[in-house]
């Protein structure tokens, strides 16, 4: 038996996950062909590497079936139901930083504030007869915040990519997703809130508090977190 | 849990069957609701606390939250006031917050609509879940969210601060930094100072986007600008709020104690006289009035559809559960689904499955 660890299957994020293990004497590498998703771990005894989508590490990780995983904040939150009973964070690793935001048209010179997001949506929904639509795919983690702000008459719409376009292409009034620069938000006329963002997210070290483990799966645990340092 | 749903049925049939006895009509409604209706009444925040699925024909519908939609919607195209009906049902609520509370129940409600002696038909409810529940060593709260509505009514300030009030009656949070910001005891943001001092507020707002218009822009700037000339809402306004909200205690001092603020809030009397009214007659019915509890900020941050008399039943010695039996009055909510034609209405649910908890019956 051996534990398993999840790491995002491509991109930035897997080559900076793989960086800074490699720092800390843990080295993560891809095996096979290019195409091929499977991995190896050298420095530490009885750890097996997962690749995986980032988005399918939360739910993996609250079922159980990988010990720890790396992924973002964000999607911890978005998709886990208390997720704190479910996950530990152990280290942040200090990339993928990115903050979820609201979002709105820069134009709006009148809406800086939640308060502002409230009374105008309000207003647009005596005039255009609908809530004003925010388009997100944070579903859970907006809509606690919104609630929390006393933000009413608004409704989310889903949008699962380029979210930013859709206030231009008229499928919505408002958005939140997450950004780090701003650079596209401000590409498309968009402003972020003057609030505190609804999460400020980045890559971090998860450890399932779901998965089963025996004594050689604790010593594996122990070995690795130790040599990592976390 | 422990309670099977079997169980769990029979003891809702057994007071439904009570309900049929004090007069009700037996009533049954779909499981699969169109979410369209209830989105627009609740807005997003049901999608937090009802489930909503996707029908191939029919577009997005959900599983019923709650019997009383329905109820109305039944009694508005088809009834007469007086009527009095009852049901027994799942209900199905999302529990996000609470997993460890069921998803799944059953409610027993029983809801009358009468367009006269609104005193009357809530004594009525209120006398008949009192004696229903009489067994179970419950403790009973009330509260009257006309009251709260009449005094917001009758604040000397704008229209524009009242509606904004209004508004946010069931959203207490909210509520409360409203009334701040009208006092002038909340901080005022830099950007909306920057905003009114403005001589062209539109100067470099670069290309307009989206369907909000600058129209409506200019119109919300124009809102603000009148906003700050109007001057903070005067301080013994918001104490006589703050005041009202606090009443808590049982209904004869709570009556005396409204009676003393309506003197500065003269609007109130009106929502203070109904109250004394619904008191007799809870009286007459032999509910003991003298030890009912009175909350003013009662039933503010349940469904926020209640807008006159609300009532709960608590399990003092199961503060884990939640109410065993909530109810009040909705006239509003009529209004609403009628489209302006309003059917006075006040009605209540409880949760045998509860019952049976409390009983060890489990």
């Amino acid at each position: 038996m051996s534990i398993k660890l999840g790491v995002p299957s491509k991109g930035r994020l897997m080559d900076k996950t793989f960086d800074w293990f490699g720092a800390r004497g843990v080295e993560l590498t891809r095996t096979g062909s290019e195409r091929e998703y499977s991995g190896a771990v050298d420095g530490v005894e009885g750890v097996d590497l997962v690749l995986l989508s980032a988005g399918e590490i939360p739910r993996e990780l609250a079922a159980g079936r990988i010990h720890l995983g790396v992924t973002g904040t964000d999607l911890i939150r978005e998709k886990l139901v208390q997720w704190d009973q479910k996950v530990e964070p152990l280290a942040e690793l200090g990339f993928g930083q990115a903050d979820l935001i609201v979002a709105v048209p820069a134009c709006w010179v009148d809406v800086n504030t939640l308060d502002d997001l409230d009374a105008a949506a309000a207003a647009f929904r005596a005039r255009h007869g609908f809530r004003m639509r925010i388009a997100t795919k944070y579903h859970r983690l907006i809509r606690d915040y919104l609630r929390a702000g006393g933000v009413a008459d608004y409704q989310l719409v889903d949008s699962q990519g380029a979210t930013e376009g859709t206030v231009k292409n008229l499928t919505a009034e408002a958005i939140a997703d997450i950004t780090s620069t701003g650079e596209t938000l401000r590409a498309n006329h968009l402003k972020v809130l003057e609030e505190e963002p609804v999460l400020r997210s980045q890559a971090t070290l998860f450890r399932s508090r779901m998965a089963r483990l025996n004594e050689t799966d604790r010593q594996a645990l122990r070995g690795l977190t130790e040599t990592l340092g976390v | 849990m422990g309670v099977t749903i079997a169980a769990e049925r029979a003891e809702a049939v057994r007071l439904r069957a009570r309900f049929v006895e004090a007069g009700a009509v037996n009533v049954d409604c779909a499981i699969l609701q169109p979410a369209e209706t209830l989105l627009d009444l609740y807005g997003e925040d049901i999608r937090a606390r009802a489930y909503v699925t996707q029908d191939p024909a029919r577009g997005e519908v959900m599983l019923r939250p709650d019997f009383t939609v329905p109820v109305v919607q039944m009694h508005m195209e088809t009834g007469a006031a007086p009527s009095r009906y009852t049901y027994c049902g799942e209900v199905f609520r999302r529990q996000e917050e609470h997993p460890e509370r069921a998803s799944e129940y059953f409610q027993v409600g029983y809801e009358l609509f009468a367009d006269e002696a609104p005193a009357q038909a809530d004594a009525e409810v209120f006398a008949l879940f009192a004696e229903t529940l009489a067994p179970y060593g419950l403790r009973a709260v009330t509260g009257d969210i006309g009251i709260l509505t009449a005094a917001v009514a009758g604040l000397k300030t704008s229209e524009r601060r009242r509606a904004a009030l209004m508004r946010h009656i069931w959203r207490p949070r909210r509520f409360r930094a409203l009334l701040d910001r009208y006092s002038g005891r909340g901080p005022q943001p830099a950007s909306r100072k920057a905003l009114l001092a403005a001589g062209d507020p539109m100067a470099g707002a670069g290309p307009m986007i989206g369907m909000r218009t600058e129209t409506e822009i200019a119109a919300r700037i124009e809102a603000l600008r009148a906003d700050a000339a109007e001057g903070p809402l005067c301080d013994s306004q918001v104490q006589l709020i703050d005041t009202l909200l606090a009443v808590r205690e049982t209904c004869p001092y709570a009556l005396e104690h409204l009676h003393d603020i309506a003197v500065d809030l003269p609007g109130l009397l009106p929502a203070v006289d109904r109250f004394e009214r619904r008191c007799e007659a809870l009286a007459a019915r032999g509910v003991d009035v003298e030890a009912l509890e009175f909350e003013a900020s009662y039933g503010r941050t349940s469904m926020e559809y209640y807008d006159g008399f609300v009532f709960g039943f608590l399990a003092p010695q199961r503060p884990d559960l939640p109410p065993v039996a909530t109810g009040g009055r909705y006239d509003a909510l009529t209004r609403h689904l009628g489209g302006g034609r309003a059917a006075p209405a006040v009605g209540g649910v409880l949760r045998p499955g509860l019952l049976l908890q409390l009983e060890g019956r489990a």
